[in-house]
């Protein structure tokens, strides 16, 4: 596990082995690069969620490794996905991160573009007569595909469709959306903060049950018993992590509430909703206030898809790499479009306990990130280990590598990605 | 072409003639804005010594504590905030803070923080309303941190007693990357 960054990208693979990594994939700049080229502009990378751009016109920016985007739906509801840049001398369209247009006008010389990137209007043409047509220089796009509301986005116009990037991990991100409980899932905001870290160290936490009760014990003492109940998966032999291919993974925290419309109605309802199952009963049946209520907390899974984005619980985690020792999160909290006010208000107040620059949750998360970073410059060839329940991991009918939640299965699975995105050689 | 000279652009103004503006000085000088004044620095001093459990004692028993994240709304409850702390929040988060359970919290940046440019948005007769600007320099580990931030207090006033009911801290940055810490603004 030597450094070999100076032989060329194809040898990178070479410092991932199954069960351990080099600290270098956290530290070394030059593996940050070719982390941009081989994963983040070789693969799908989640760029929004329908909701966030409802209606035609409506936009959004994002970014695609260190590219900023612009993501809109146009008027015939397809979505796109547009280089952030004019062509003609390169400055940014659009600096509004979120909202409603027309199309995008640089401000610099007023080439204005439409929601397909289409070059509508040049002032002056006069100086391009023979020299430039407006149909050659558009907007670059890229290729856009969604699946159950999630809008990715790839450069490669050769790679698979994102339905077999995504694999089995469809299955998760159906069940997922269940706790929409018969409403679509809506982004109702999003908290955002950086930590100066590599964004390898925020992928693995996402399946990492094992720090949970550590990093998060000031969290769990502030939350009812019966929250905190539902979160003592340490030595719940059904809570585990299975490997989904393609680098994505889920780690099940609560196995009760993997598919939230298996209900055997012995669950009771948690106390601390006592006020809002009270205002549903008064105009719902009761089997969908617990519908409602059970899914109060999301689903009871981290689903880890390989390179940018978790679908957490009961909110969007969305990694953008900013440097090989920086990384920005979005935490986006989700409600029910459509659904009982104070549902979605409630989900708010959940998401804020934990999730954010104050929350109790992030704010210690984030800390050991900081941490790792800090560390792993001492000898950047001595291995990060990866090997946690190595001995006990099984494969289910599925076909899925399992184990234990607070195993590492889930790291496994995003290095063996990475190992093979980092030698391919396109 | 043409171009106008610089006198030709001055008296050029089509803009519509401005409403009067009443700046509405003199209030510095009622005696609960010093007061209320006086009871914002001493929060500040408990929040920067990290006395925490002093600090809550400050609140109403319904005071509200605010960080939004949207810069314009004043409908929190509707809202994502990053903090949004009631009396019960507010006292979790301040046990979190100083049990030795949180390792942001032990591990927090010192901080030091000015609050100035006060102006009274309300005055009643057992409530002041106040705006300010706070800016927060904090140290951990070699960095610097510079937060800024607008502050509305409204401060109510019980014979000798005041107590803030409400604090909303909009940060200049609410609504882009704001770092994760392990201590109160």
């Amino acid at each position: 596990m030597s450094s070999q960054t100076s032989e060329g990208s194809g040898s990178f693979a070479g410092l991932a082995a199954d069960d351990r990594v080099a600290a270098q994939l956290y530290t070394d700049p030059e593996i940050f690069d070719w982390e941009m080229e081989k994963i983040f502009y070789s693969t799908w990378v989640w760029v929004a969620h329908e909701s966030e751009i409802p209606e035609a016109g409506s936009f959004k920016m994002s970014h695609i490794g260190l590219q900023p985007v612009i993501v809109n739906r146009d008027r015939k509801g397809n979505f796109n996905v547009l280089l952030n840049r004019c062509r003609h001398r390169g400055a940014s369209v659009c600096e509004v991160p979120k909202g409603k247009a027309n199309g995008f006008t640089c401000p610099y010389h007023s080439w204005s573009y439409s929601l397909e990137g289409n070059l509508r209007g040049i002032p002056y043409p006069d100086g391009y007569e023979g020299v430039a047509e407006k149909k050659d220089l558009p907007l670059q796009r890229l290729r856009v595909e969604s699946y159950n509301g999630l809008i990715f986005a790839t450069f490669k116009t050769d790679i698979e469709p994102l339905s077999d990037f995504l694999g089995d991990a469809k299955i998760w991100i159906d069940r997922f959306m269940k706790q929409g409980a018969g409403y679509p899932v809506k982004v109702q905001g999003e908290h955002k903060f950086r930590f100066d870290g590599n964004w390898k160290i925020q992928l693995e936490n996402t399946t990492d049950g094992y720090h949970f009760p550590i990093v998060h014990r000031s969290w769990m003492a502030s939350v009812d018993a019966e929250t905190a109940d539902m979160l003592s998966f340490m030595t719940d032999e059904m809570a585990v992590t299975h490997a989904l291919g393609n680098g994505h993974s889920v780690a099940v925290m609560v196995p009760d509430h993997v598919d939230l419309e298996d209900d055997d109605g012995t669950e009771e309802l948690q106390e601390r909703f006592r006020h809002i199952i009270d205002e549903l009963s008064e105009t719902m049946p009761q089997d969908q206030v617990r519908r409602i209520i059970r899914s109060m907390h999301g689903a009871g899974y981290n689903l880890n898809l390989f390179p940018n984005l978790s679908l957490s619980m009961s909110f969007f985690r969305v990694l953008r790499p900013i440097s090989v020792n920086e990384t920005e999160i979005q935490h986006m909290a989700l409600g029910l479009d459509g659904g009982p006010e104070s549902v979605n208000r409630e989900r708010l107040r959940i998401h804020e306990h934990f999730q954010g620059p104050f929350g109790f949750g992030t704010s210690d998360d984030s800390e050991a990130w900081d941490r790792v970073q800090r560390g792993a410059v001492a000898n950047p060839e001595m291995p990060i280990l990866v090997n946690r329940g190595l001995g006990r991991e099984e494969t289910v009918d599925e076909g899925w590598k399992t184990s234990h939640v607070t195993d590492e299965t889930g790291m496994r699975e995003s290095y063996a990605m990475w190992k093979r995105m980092m030698g391919n050689d396109n | 072409m043409t171009t106008e000279t610089a006198p030709e652009v001055a008296s050029i103004d089509n803009r519509p003639t401005p409403d009067t503006y009443e700046p509405g000085l003199g209030q510095l000088a009622q005696p609960l804005v010093g007061r209320a004044i006086e009871l914002i620095w001493r929060e500040g001093q408990l929040l920067d010594d990290k006395k925490y459990e002093e600090w809550q004692t400050l609140y109403t028993a319904d005071g509200k504590y605010i960080i939004p994240v949207d810069p314009d709304t004043d409908d929190f409850d509707s809202s994502l905030n990053m903090v949004y702390d009631d009396a019960r929040m507010r006292h979790m988060r301040v046990t979190r803070l100083v049990q030795g359970y949180s390792m942001s919290a032990v591990a927090a940046a010192r901080t030091s923080r000015t609050i100035a440019r006060f102006t009274v948005e309300d005055l009643a007769e057992d409530t002041v309303t106040l705006r300010s600007a706070q800016v927060l320099v904090g140290f951990k580990r070699d960095k610097f941190q510079v937060l800024g931030a607008d502050l509305t207090h409204r401060i109510r006033f019980e014979g000798d007693d005041a107590r803030i009911e409400l604090k909303v801290i909009r940060l200049v940055n609410s609504d882009a990357a704001v770092n994760a810490s392990g201590f109160l603004l």
